[in-house]
């Protein structure tokens, strides 16, 4: 099929972006996203173009680091999909494609479709980890027994991979999606329960310190997470936070 | 609480908006109880609705409430405005061509531009009725009663401008009702009360009141139009 590309370019992180129009032709259904993009970008290095620099690692939607916001919804049109997996087949001969970067303060441009998420990275930092002994006499972490539901749950918020795709959807480019899955995911289980308070009172008020807004409950961040990540992560975030406000502590 | 996370961290500001929200949901609901009375046709009706004003406006505990209420009103949209400000910065640059459509409803988008029209809709509706019963020079009725309830048919079914006010009115409502499909159940959300069997109820819950509360209220003006 041939396409109509119109990519966002931006040399640096301080210059001036615009959107360029591009051809691409003969491409296969059966191409991912990144794999059309490549294509584009031996296209450009063949006029002695500079190609379109965006991220990408595993190409098999499991490390979060593509990103791409297509026709205006971050990693295209699919449902529980990321960018490399997102393939051409969802789109049809003669189509126009928009692709621009994450938008948020907190994700600024590096170049091109490339957005700097050191953000989600300090976020993490800042209390999303158990402080364990790793120094050989760590307790096999299945001699302490969890309930299923709460070991699902976990499960299931750990399944983010921090792609960002959250923010990318969010009218209000805010994190709280990424940052109560991660805060679930912790703090469900026995592990976790320890510093619990702590943690999302540490979380959050690096998740502003960042710059991401706020909660609207608009439920684009579910419905555009790659993963399914569910709002009711960032309701139990809501709880956590209030009762380790409540909580007299340090 | 730590004093500057219950003001400034930003869950903490969405907690307010939720509290403050639910709130004025219930003074929807006693406001809507005093309205219902505009029905008891004839003099029964506009003596027992002008009693009834009487009361809520001297009787010590309701005038408390109703400080209470302005403050929850005046601090759901300051607290909304700032909120509505951190969320703009947090996206200096918009994106090009985007499909929110896709992923989100109107309503959840457009809280802001809604809350909006409520409050320039409290404005006059305040102005009209009570900004008349404290301060107006309005005429008493057989029982020595301030008689808000012709000031209230006068509005209504003046011959320029009442069918301007139904009309306003109802798009009011119509802006009240958009308002809290998404605000009811989005305040549980705020406040951490969801869970896989409350979800339903709540959801249920927020939909019967966001119709049936703005509708109940809508049908008071057009009746009253209609019937004088």
């Amino acid at each position: 099929m041939n396409l109509t590309l119109k990519v966002w370019r931006q040399s640096g992180p301080d210059a001036e972006g615009r959107m360029e129009t591009y051809q691409v032709k003969d491409i296969s259904g059966d191409m991912s996203f990144l794999e059309m993009m490549d294509v584009l970008n031996a296209q450009l290095i063949e006029k002695g173009e500079e190609p379109v620099v965006f991220d990408h690692d595993c190409r098999e939607g499991i490390c979060g680091m593509c990103s791409m916001y297509i026709n205006g919804r971050p990693h295209g049109p699919k449902q529980h999909t990321t960018t490399c997996q997102l393939h051409m087949r969802s789109f049809k001969d003669g189509d126009t494609i928009h692709i621009e970067p994450w938008r948020a303060s907190a994700f600024p441009v590096i170049k091109d479709l490339m957005v700097d998420r050191s953000s989600f990275d300090r976020v993490i930092q800042a209390g999303g980890y158990i402080s364990v002994n790793t120094s050989g006499n760590t307790l096999d972490a299945n001699a302490i027994p969890v309930p299923k539901d709460d070991a699902d749950a976990a499960f299931d918020a750990a399944t983010c991979i921090g792609c960002g795709a959250c923010v990318a959807a969010c009218k209000n480019a805010s994190a709280m999606l990424f940052v109560s899955a991660k805060v679930s995911q912790l703090s469900l289980l026995p592990q976790g329960k320890v510093e619990a308070a702590e943690r999302v009172k540490n979380m959050v008020a690096q998740m502003d310190k960042e710059g991401f807004g706020n909660c609207t409950v608009t439920g684009a961040c579910e419905a555009e997470c790659p993963k399914g990540i569910s709002l009711e992560n960032i309701a139990r975030m809501n709880r956590e936070y209030l009762k380790a406000q409540l909580t007299p502590g340090k | 609480m730590s004093s500057s996370a219950l003001l400034k961290s930003s869950l903490a500001k969405k907690y307010w908006m939720a509290f403050t929200g639910l709130f004025l949901c219930l003074f929807l609901v006693g406001h809507l109880a005093g309205n219902l009375q505009l029905f008891i046709p004839g003099e029964e009706g506009q003596l027992q609705f002008n009693a009834y004003a009487k009361f809520m406006t001297t009787n010590p505990l309701v005038q408390a409430l109703s400080y209470i209420v302005y403050l929850s009103i005046i601090f759901h949209a300051v607290d909304g405005a700032l909120l509505t400000v951190k969320n703009r910065k947090a996206r200096p640059v918009n994106y090009q061509y985007s499909n929110p459509s896709a992923n989100s409803p109107w309503t959840s988008r457009n809280m802001g531009i809604l809350g909006t029209v409520i409050l320039v809709f409290i404005v006059v509706h305040m102005s009209n009725f009570w900004y008349e019963m404290h301060f107006g020079q309005i005429p008493t009725d057989a029982d020595g009663n301030k008689d808000l309830h012709t000031v209230v048919v006068a509005a209504f079914t003046d011959a320029s401008i009442g069918l301007v006010y139904v009309i306003g009115y109802v798009l009011a409502m119509a802006a009240i009702s958009f308002h809290l499909v998404h605000g009811f159940q989005s305040a549980f959300q705020s406040l951490g009360v969801r869970s896989k069997s409350l979800m339903k109820p709540i959801q249920i819950a927020g939909y019967l009141f966001a119709i049936l509360i703005p509708l109940a209220f809508a049908v008071i003006p057009v009746y009253i139009h209609a019937t004088h």
